[in-house]
């Protein structure tokens, strides 16, 4: 085998570019492998029609102030060695979770959801600060005590429903793997990194981030290939000695850390059928984009996000007889954030994200994708409008991915945007020397991914 | 190197390590964790930091030598002997 790296990283999203950083700033010599020809991951952005968009992102969460010393933010950044202004993060004006005949408002100062809890569920205040200290009570990363059953944890604590429905909305929409109920340590590390911390943005979105993270990368001596997809992680006696690569290519390597996903990982060690398997994620989206001639603001939209749910029950799961299930979604505007100097993009852009379910849109012979994707852009504007003004007489242009888009350009079973339900804290396989990283070891978004990539750098790859 | 230069050393790569912290008040025998807010990924980098600038290993069950400033110069000082600044 040519070439021997010390560490091989599979995939060049968020998690594998800030682990490759790690590693090349300690001298290691460092390949990062990307199968698609571009960065990003499940993070990434494309130009088409001379606009740009974001894949993944709505909010980098997790939004503390320049200054703060705790929290993830501050530590990646430290981590890494970047300077607050490097990622040039504005914060939300303000959000909300709608549910027929409540609203409740909330932005980065937790003092505003409790006030709202104080008009719209009086008798569940005290609760509230329950749950608050319980979530901040939470530090433990063992695998027990992270699968408790938030449902159950929240039923103890609330005695109105509706409440547990509001709060579980938000914060299972921006990362929750599971179907139905969610990992009370996934649940701890949503409340705080959205509620607690916050919603921000850098005004030319998930590109600036990324293009930092890969100046920063190849200027410590790493490298990173692109259109290098791995077919397989090859092994003698219990320890991975290198991959071949899609064009049958070997490279060698010491250890490999996969961002790729758990099962993922599994197949390219020859662990997993091609088809079939219960164990990757299930929950994907569709999502349309629409430019406007107009600020959102200008038609009475100023909420940063608004997450509706259209009765008192939210059901958290994939459709299993339609294409996509509209009774819930988030509506997402990149304008409505507090940029510096009172900047604003130029274009108004409204996201709108609903549920989806893979097999139906990737089993569409293409002439009825197409179709599809055009009927399923109206129906999830019809159920949005309900929560939000009607905006689609102000549009000049319109996008959309669908599931099949997602798996396409990740590779990720499924187009699972939040990976697996089962999270591999750890990030241990069954190989000694072969970790994994990002999604499926138990961080989501944009800071946990980071977080993730650095952490299982340290814990693995450094000492 | 002298006990006084490792001194020096070791404020440097905290002031690589936590930019926003205030270094000039730090107490030598009191432990970095209570005076700065360092976590343990933070005590890796001192650890990462002198092997990258120095050479200098320090075994994972070492650690905990490098408690507070003191412990840590103390510590370092035999290793760090022949090394030049």
């Amino acid at each position: 085998m040519a070439e021997a790296y010390d560490t091989l990283i599979i995939g060049a999203g968020m998690s594998g570019l800030a682990a490759g950083i790690r590693l090349a700033y300690y001298d290691q010599r460092v390949g990062i492998l990307e199968r698609h020809k571009t960065i990003g991951g499940l993070n990434s952005f494309y130009r088409a029609g001379g606009r740009d968009y974001d894949v993944g992102l709505h909010a980098v969460t997790n939004f503390t102030p320049k200054g703060a010393k705790k929290g993830p933010l501050s530590r990646l950044l430290r981590q890494l060695r970047f300077q607050w202004e490097d990622f040039a993060l504005a914060p939300q004006q303000q959000s909300r979770i709608a549910f027929p005949g409540v609203n409740l408002a909330f932005s980065n100062d937790i003092r505003l959801l409790e006030s709202e809890i104080a008009r719209c569920f009086p008798h569940q205040v005290a609760a509230f600060a329950n749950l608050r200290s319980q979530v901040l009570d939470y530090d433990d990363l063992d695998q027990a005590a992270f699968e408790i059953s938030t449902r159950k944890v929240l039923g103890q604590i609330f005695s109105d429903p509706l409440l547990i429905e509001m709060l579980l909305c938000p914060l299972m929409w921006y990362g929750n793997a599971r179907v139905h109920d969610m990992d009370w340590g996934q649940f701890c590390i949503m409340f705080r990194s959205i509620f607690l911390e916050g919603f921000a943005r850098p005004m030319r979105g998930v590109r600036l981030i990324l293009k930092h993270l890969v100046k920063k990368f190849r200027s410590l001596g790493g490298q990173l290939l692109l259109r290098h997809g791995v077919k397989q992680i090859v092994s003698e006696h219990g320890r991975a000695v290198g991959v071949i690569l899609d064009d049958g290519r070997e490279i060698q390597a010491k250890r490999i850390l996969s961002s790729a996903g758990w099962v993922e990982t599994q197949r390219m060690m020859g662990e997993v059928d091609e088809v079939g398997n219960d164990a990757a994620g299930q929950l994907t989206f569709i999502e349309t984009i629409t430019t406007l001639n107009c600020q959102p603001a200008k038609l009475g939209l100023s909420d940063t996000i608004v997450f509706y749910n259209d009765s008192d029950r939210f059901d958290w799961r994939p459709p299993q007889h339609d294409l996509c299930d509209l009774r819930t979604g988030v509506v997402c505007s990149p304008n409505n954030y507090l940029y510096e100097d009172n900047e604003q993009l130029q274009d108004g852009v409204i996201r709108i994200t609903s549920i989806a379910n893979f097999d139906r849109w990737s089993g569409l012979a293409e002439a009825d994708y197409r179709r599809e994707k055009l009927v399923w852009y109206d129906r999830s504007s019809d159920s949005a409008v309900r929560f939000v003004p009607e905006f689609r007489h102000h549009a000049i242009d319109t996008d959309m991915f669908t599931p099949k888009t997602i798996q396409r350009f990740t590779w990720h079973d499924n187009g699972a945007v939040y990976g697996a339900p089962q999270k591999r804290l750890d990030g241990r396989t069954q190989l000694e020397n072969v970790y994994v990283c990002g999604t499926d070891q138990g961080f989501v978004g944009i800071v946990g991914a980071i977080i993730s990539g650095i952490s299982i750098a340290n814990q693995y790859c450094l000492k | 190197m002298a006990p006084e230069e490792i001194r020096e050393v070791i404020i440097e790569i905290l002031g690589d390590i936590a930019p926003d912290e205030d270094l000039g008040s730090l107490d030598d025998a009191v432990a970095f964790r209570e005076q700065l807010e360092l976590d343990s990924m933070d005590f890796l980098d001192i650890v990462m930091e002198l092997r990258k600038r120095y050479r200098v290993q320090i075994p994972e069950d070492e650690y905990v030598q490098l408690a507070s400033m003191r412990s840590t110069v103390d510590y370092l000082t035999p290793k760090m002997s022949e090394v030049a600044k």
